[in-house]
């Protein structure tokens, strides 16, 4: 009989810490607003209440015990909340890089820009698709661009062996009026026909030598970097140049890699695709570059969560197993205040609710503590990296956006349920006679 | 030791506590113990003994680029090397492009540049006679059910095939295996340059990079930089490095493991402090009269002293090696289970000597505050419950 009433508690306890994980924020507001009701206008509610006061009024006196829950879900979620966050700001930065009404063309069957060959004839018959946006003069906005990697010295180098990649991208004066969002942020653009590149913010922080006015050696010519820009997205972490010079130096003649469309709206881009895969001049792939560059981050965002599930899921084992520590202890040095209440009365229910209440509130303040320590430290935070089938570091930022705070926060309530549902039925089951007779 | 009993007793005092702060140490070493076999496994990428004296040559604008093929014969003139392989990248993929495979076109006397690399002589010879033949790693045979002879459809994602389409066929010929399956060759395909260079309009005679082995693993430096020198100057300078220096260099550049397992595992033992440190703090409270009682029969102080630290140790020691222990028996399984989807590491020496110290030196710290409040307990105010 025991044994099949704790079986049915661990039930209950997996069934609704699964149905809160799936809850959004607007249920919990709905639960929080039927107990706060419950124990505002029935009578157990209020016994529920006045016994919850008793208990959080006097979590001052257990400062240390309690301080055990608070810290050590704090401890799970800053790990949860920085892990998402990384995974979020990573997502977040190839994502705002695309947009519904830009359309990106490659080669078909290649997996990134780099793999990709289009040829000189085959940009001209693109630019005359359906849907391109034209300019004041009447030309399409379309970008041909050649995207290459070149090898750079990392900063803070100690041998000539810490180097890496960054992707290298040929543009034309098109390349600019196609994407609104890119600015000069020191020196200028490069002078077509010239070695001259410009460096994005991200690639400048990632690699040496990338100052205005300084020259680099790519392979066995030298560069001069002319300035420093800014797009807010992913394309700054790569360093730009003209299309025809990094044609030349990679020996690609007056092949692209890549062309990119402005649409005249989202809704033009089904005609636009449907012209080109059926124009039997040309094999390619077509998609909106927000569909490619939010399909570039899907694998390493997962991989992301998934790793900080697992790290975080192993984390709140430990921190539920401290909790249920601090709440036995808890019930155990109240045994006789609570055996008192239900003497003169109280039943088994508000004694329950009001120490679950007490445990989620320390967990709640704990989750916020997490969250806030891991926004402070790395929201913002700049990290690069290589994988996610990109050629070149690509530099984002770690975002500790409001849902992942959230999620972290769901976390922390439900280690806090687990903790003191235990206890708490302790407590309500405890007779009252032996209850009464502990010392 | 004799005490071993007693301070045993201790520990189990209150067994429901004990075992609650057992599990959440036992969690904080599981995680310990999976992180640090990350981090060591990716430290020790490429460091095998055949890895240091195999050098490769890439092109030092980046590694997308391509080298001539004329270069495989000065390579193997230099003074030092024993021979010269190449490969292309192929990027594969079977079925989805999402399952991408770790595809190499390779020159035909690749697999004696590996010789870590096990293939059944009979199989390796149908390989070398049949133009379309694949090998394929035993981890990728294993996780999707493949057998000798088979058909095997691959998408390339760079090079078209002749047709232009991407999907190329292949004939599956064998299996490459490697001792407890550490060579990256075991999640690999190999087919043959020749045949993709002839398939593809796309390649036209170039190579990828190549891979030369030293005959003195200690001349690898002189023979990097004669290697880099034939092509100085021209337009396609090469870079050649240790495959240990390779790996090593992508593996900083992909993700700086060390810094998340250092910061992870810093949140993680910082609270396990707090929270174990409370524990033994509470412990030792309650035990005031009894501590008190051992020292009115004669216990001096620095034994009392040392108990008490001994429990706390012990505690820890228990915990980090069953959490230890845990991750060893459980990653091998998962592994297995998966079917070669998910690799864990093993948990190595290194893991080990850490974490126990790690037990140590946490226990150390939690029951040093009880311990010295044990040694410094007065006994008549602490008989008298004051």
């Amino acid at each position: 009989m025991k044994f099949l009433t704790g079986l049915a508690t661990f039930l209950v306890v997996l069934l609704s810490i699964v149905f809160f994980v799936v809850l959004p924020w607007q249920g919990l507001v709905v639960i929080a607003l039927a107990l706060a009701a419950w124990m505002g206008l029935t009578r157990r509610g209020q016994q529920a209440a006045s016994v919850t006061g008793v208990g959080v009024s006097t979590l001052g006196q257990r400062l240390g015990s309690s301080a055990v829950i608070v810290i050590g879900i704090a401890g799970v979620v800053g790990v949860l909340v920085a892990l998402f966050a990384m995974a979020q700001g990573y997502a977040d930065t190839l994502r705002s890089t695309g947009s519904a009404d830009t359309a990106i063309v490659l080669r078909g069957a290649s997996a990134s820009e780099v793999s990709s060959v289009l040829s000189h004839d085959s940009v001209l018959v693109i630019g005359q698709a359906p849907g391109v946006a034209k300019d004041a003069e009447g030309k399409p906005i379309v970008s041909a661009e050649l995207v290459v990697a070149a090898n750079l010295p990392l900063k803070n180098a100690k041998s000539s062996d810490d180097f890496g990649s960054v992707q290298l991208r040929g543009i034309g004066e098109e390349a600019w009026k196609l994407r609104k969002n890119a600015k000069i942020l020191a020196g200028r653009k490069p002078e077509p026909g010239k070695y001259e590149l410009v460096a994005g913010k991200g690639a400048q922080a990632n690699f040496s030598g990338l100052e205005p006015g300084k020259e680099i050696k790519l392979g066995s010519q030298l560069w001069t970097v002319s300035g420093v820009f800014a797009t807010g997205d992913s394309f700054e972490s790569e360093i730009w140049a003209d299309a025809q010079i990094v044609g030349a130096a990679y020996r690609r003649g007056s092949s692209v890699t890549t062309v990119f469309a402005r649409l005249t709206g989202a809704d033009a881009f089904e005609p636009f695709k449907a012209a080109l895969t059926s124009d039997p001049r040309l094999q390619v792939d077509v998609d909106t570059t927000l569909g490619y560059f939010s399909k570039q981050s899907e694998g390493m965002s997962k991989i992301i969560t998934i790793i900080g599930s697992v790290v975080g899921a192993i984390m709140a084992i430990g921190a539920v197993f401290g909790a249920l520590n601090t709440m036995f202890a808890a019930v155990a040095t109240r045994a006789r205040e609570i055996a008192t209440l239900r003497a003169i009365g109280f039943r088994g229910l508000p004694v329950v609710v009001a120490i679950m209440l007490e445990t989620m509130l320390l967990a709640l303040i704990g989750g916020a503590l997490g969250g806030l320590i891991a926004w402070l430290i790395f929201n913002g935070y700049t990290a690069s990296t290589l994988a996610g089938g990109s050629t070149g570091a690509l530099t984002f930022q770690f975002h500790v956006a409001p849902s992942v705070l959230w999620t972290g926060l769901k976390w922390a309530l439900a280690i806090g349920f687990i903790g003191g549902l235990y206890p708490a039925l302790r407590a309500a089951r405890l007779p009252v006679t032996t209850a009464l007779r502990e010392s | 030791m004799k005490y071993l009993h007693l301070i045993w007793a201790a520990l189990f005092r209150r067994k429901t506590r004990t075992i609650l702060t057992l599990v959440s140490i036992t969690a904080a070493f599981l995680l310990f113990g999976l992180l640090d076999a990350v981090r060591v496994s990716f430290e020790q990428a490429g460091q095998s003994v055949n890895g240091a004296e195999r050098l490769q040559t890439q092109s030092r604008l980046s590694f997308i680029q391509t080298l001539p093929s004329a270069l495989e014969s000065r390579i193997a003139a230099v003074d030092g090397v024993k021979d010269v392989a190449y490969a292309n990248w192929f990027g594969g993929a079977y079925q989805d492009p999402h399952n991408q495979i770790f595809t190499f076109a390779v020159s035909p006397n690749y697999l004696d540049v590996y010789p870590e690399v096990e293939v059944d002589p009979a199989q390796r010879k149908a390989w070398d006679a049949t133009q379309n033949g694949i090998l394929a790693g035993e981890a990728l045979i294993k996780k999707y059910g493949w057998k000798i002879g088979d058909k095997i459809p691959l998408q390339s994602q760079i090079f078209p095939n002749k047709e232009g389409s991407k999907n190329w066929n292949f004939d599956l010929l064998g299996v490459m295996k490697s001792k407890d399956g550490k060579a990256f060759q075991s999640q690999m395909i190999i087919l043959h340059w020749k045949n993709f260079d002839e398939t593809t309009p796309y390649n036209r005679g170039q190579v990828g990079w190549y891979i030369s082995r030293v005959k003195d693993v200690n001349d690898a430096d002189r023979v990097a930089k004669a290697i880099d020198a034939l092509s100085a100057n021209s337009d396609h300078e090469t870079k050649t490095m240790t495959e240990q220096a390779v790996m090593a260099n992508w593996i900083k550049q992909s993700v700086n493991i060390s810094l998340i397992v250092t910061s992870i595992m810093g949140a993680v033992f910082f609270t396990l402090l707090l929270l174990t440190g409370n524990t033994m703090m509470q412990a030792v409270r309650e035990r005031t009269s009894e501590l008190a009682v051992l020292k009115t029969i004669g216990f001096s102080n620095t034994s009392v002293l040392g108990m008490v630290l001994a429990e706390s140790v012990l505690l820890l020691l228990l915990g980090g090696i069953i959490g230890l222990a845990l991750v060893s028996v459980l990653s091998p399984a998962i592994s297995q289970g998966s079917g070669g989807v998910l690799n864990l590491p093993r948990v190595g020496g290194t893991t080990w000597v850490l974490g126990v110290a790690l037990a140590l030196a946490i226990g150390l710290v939690i029951g040093g505050l009880p311990a010295l409040r044990a040694m410094r307990l007065n006994i008549v105010d602490a008989l008298a419950g004051r």
